[in-house]
C-alpha cells in the first residue's frame, strides 16, 4: 500500500497548485522511495524514462509555423472569415469541427489539427468573433469560456474518434493485451464497438454547445 | 530509414535557437532562465542518448529547478503590432491560411503515401514513428512556404516559436515529465496495488455492479495515473477478464473497447493529462489553468454513464 503515497503527493501536489514539474519529481522520489529504491535509482530510472519519451516534446517542431503565419495576420484573418458568413454562431461553428475532428480521428488522421496547429491559430479565433457578432464585445470571463469550450471541443472530438481507426496505438494495445490472455481478436471489432461511444459523445458534446450558445446571448441581453 | 534521430536532431537545434535567441531579449527579466532552461531540452534532444540514465536524471533535477524556482520568464520578441496584423490580414487574404493547410496535407502525405512506401534495406520511414516524422515534415515545407509566400523575415518562425513556447512555459516539458513518472509507477507495480485494493473491496456479484466498477475504475484510474493506457491493463486483468468475459461470458471486443473510451472520459478531468488539459489553457492564454477541463467535466461525467450503458446493453448480447 506504501506504493500509493506517490499518488497521494501528485493528488495533493495539484490541488495546492505547487509547480506540476516539482510535484511530478517530488512523487517519482516518494514512490521509488516506497518501493524500496535508492534515490539515485529513481534519479537514473526517471532520467531513463525522460529519455526515451522525448518524442512526446518534439511535437513543439509546429510552434516556429504557426507563430510565423499569426505574424502576418492569421487570427485576425480567420476573425474577418467568420464577420463575412453573416449569422454563423459559436455554437454551430463548433459543432461543426467536432464533427471534422472525429470523423478524420475515425480515418487516423489525428495529427492534422490540434490545439496549437488548428485552436489557438484558427478555431478559438473564429469562435470569439462568431461570439462577438451575436453577443458583441466579450468581458474576459466571457472570453476565456469560449476559448476553453474550443479547446475541449477538440480533445473531445480527437478522444472519441480515433479509436474508430484500427491501427491507433490504443486499439493495438488492447488487441496486444487481450492476446496475451489468450484472447485473439481482430482489431475491427474493436473499432466497430467504438462507434456507439462516438455517437454518443457527438450528442452530448453537441447539446451543450447549442446550450452554451444560448447561454452566451442571454448572457448579452441581459 | 528515416526514424526519431532526424527528429530528435530538428527538436534539438530549434530548442538551442530558442536558447540562444532568449538571451539578448532584454524584455524578459528572467532571460538567463529561458537560456538555461530551453538550453537544456535542446540538450536533452541533441545529446540524450550520450548523457546515460543518471545524466539525463541530472538534466531533469536542473530542468525542475529553474521552474520550480520561478526563474523562467517570458520572452517578448519584436513582431507585429495588432494593427499591422490587421493591414497584413487585410493584404494576403486567403492566402494566409495556406501554411496552415499545407500541415494536414503533407501529415496525411507522409501516414498514408510514404508510410507504406519501402526503400532496399527497409521500409522509408520507421513505422512505429510514421505520424511524428510525417508532422516534422509538414512542419519545415509549411515553414518554408510561409517564410516565402508571407514574405517574413528569415529569423521570424524562431523568433515567434520562441514567444509561443515562453507563453507555454514550465507546461511545455510537463506531458514529458508524466510519461516519465509512469513508467516509476509502472516499476513500483502502483497499478497492482490499486487494482488489488479494487477487486479486493467491492463484490462484483451482479453484472451491473461489475459494469459499473470497471468503467469507473476506468475512468478513476486514468484520473490519477493520466493516461487510460495504464489503466486498462490493471482493470483489464482485475475485473473485465476474470469476471465480465470470464464470469459473465461478455464480449471481449465491447468490453474492451468501450472500457478504453471510458478511460478517455477520465482523461477529460485530469490535469495529468498536461498535453490535453493543460498546455492548451497556456497556449489559449487562460488565467485559469484548469479552464479547459472545466469545460470538459459536463461531457466527460454523462458520457461515462452512458458507456456503462452501452457495455451492459452490448456486452451480454
Amino acid at each position: 500500500m506504501l506504493t500509493l503515497l506517490g499518488v497521494a503527493v501528485v493528488v495533493v501536489g495539484f490541488a495546492v497548485r505547487l509547480n506540476p514539474l516539482l510535484v511530478v519529481v517530488l512523487a517519482a522520489f516518494v514512490t521509488g522511495w516506497a518501493a524500496g529504491l535508492s534515490p539515485v535509482e529513481v534519479l537514473a530510472a526517471f532520467g531513463k524514462a525522460f529519455n526515451t519519451n522525448r518524442y512526446v516534446s518534439a511535437t513543439y517542431l509546429i510552434l516556429p509555423v504557426i507563430g510565423l503565419a499569426e505574424r502576418a495576420g492569421l487570427q485576425e484573418r480567420a476573425r474577418t472569415l467568420i464577420g463575412r458568413l453573416k449569422g454563423v454562431s459559436v455554437g454551430p461553428l463548433l459543432i461543426v469541427y467536432l464533427l471534422f475532428r472525429q470523423l478524420t480521428a475515425a480515418l487516423g488522421l489525428t495529427p492534422i489539427a490540434g490545439q496549437a496547429q488548428t485552436i489557438r491559430p484558427m478555431v478559438a479565433p473564429m469562435a470569439e468573433a462568431a461570439a462577438e457578432a451575436h453577443a458583441g464585445a466579450l468581458d474576459a470571463a466571457t472570453r476565456q469560456d469560449v476559448r476553453a469550450m474550443a479547446a475541449a471541443t477538440d480533445n473531445i472530438g480527437l478522444f472519441f474518434g480515433e479509436d474508430i481507426f484500427i491501427a491507433i496505438g490504443s486499439v493495438l494495445l488492447m488487441v496486444g493485451f487481450l492476446a496475451t490472455s489468450g484472447i485473439v481478436i481482430d482489431p475491427i471489432h474493436l473499432s466497430l464497438w467504438a462507434i456507439p461511444t462516438a455517437v454518443v459523445a457527438f450528442a452530448i458534446h453537441a447539446g451543450r454547445l447549442i446550450l452554451f450558445d444560448r447561454r452566451l446571448r442571454k448572457r448579452a441581453a441581459a | 530509414m528515416i526514424g526519431l534521430s532526424v527528429v530528435y536532431g530538428l527538436a534539438g537545434l530549434v530548442f538551442a535557437a530558442f536558447a540562444l535567441l532568449s538571451a539578448p531579449d532584454r524584455t524578459n527579466r528572467k532571460r538567463f532562465g529561458n537560456v538555461l532552461f530551453w538550453g537544456l531540452v535542446a540538450t536533452s534532444f541533441l545529446a540524450g542518448d550520450c548523457l546515460g540514465d543518471l545524466g539525463n536524471g541530472v538534466l531533469v533535477l536542473g530542468l525542475v529547478l529553474i521552474a520550480g524556482t520561478g526563474q523562467l520568464g517570458r520572452g517578448q520578441p519584436a513582431t507585429t503590432s495588432p494593427d499591422e496584423r490587421k493591414a497584413l490580414a487585410a493584404r494576403f487574404g486567403e492566402r494566409l491560411f495556406i501554411p496552415a493547410l499545407i500541415l494536414p496535407v503533407v501529415v496525411a502525405f507522409g501516414v498514408l503515401v510514404l508510410t507504406p512506401m519501402r526503400l532496399a534495406e527497409g521500409p522509408l520511414l520507421d513505422p512505429k514513428q510514421a505520424t511524428l516524422i510525417s508532422l516534422a515534415l509538414a512542419a519545415v515545407i509549411a515553414t518554408g512556404v510561409g517564410l516565402i509566400s508571407l514574405r517574413q523575415p528569415l529569423l521570424s518562425p524562431l523568433q515567434e516559436g520562441r514567444r509561443l513556447v515562453d507563453t507555454v512555459g514550465w507546461a511545455a516539458l510537463l506531458p514529458q515529465m508524466l510519461a516519465a513518472l509512469g513508467a516509476i509507477f509502472a516499476l513500483a507495480g502502483v497499478g497492482q496495488a490499486i487494482g488489488a485494493l479494487v477487486t479486493a473491496w467491492i463484490p462484483m456479484d451482479a453484472r451491473l455492479t461489475a459494469v459499473a466498477v470497471y468503467c469507473l475504475g476506468m475512468a478513476g484510474f486514468t484520473l490519477v495515473m493520466g493516461n487510460a493506457f495504464a489503466a486498462f491493463p490493471v482493470l483489464m486483468a482485475g475485473v473485465g477478464l476474470p469476471i465480465l468475459i470470464g464470469k459473465f461470458h461478455g464480449d471481449p471486443a465491447v468490453v474492451a473497447s468501450i472500457g478504453m473510451l471510458s478511460g478517455f472520459c477520465g482523461t477529460l478531468m485530469t490535469p495529468l493529462a498536461a498535453n490535453f488539459n493543460l498546455v492548451p489553457a497556456a497556449l489559449l492564454e487562460l488565467p485559469d489553468r484548469y479552464a479547459v477541463i472545466k469545460a470538459q467535466i459536463p461531457t466527460a461525467l454523462p458520457l461515462l454513464i452512458a458507456n456503462m450503458v452501452l457495455m451492459y446493453v452490448l456486452a451480454f448480447r
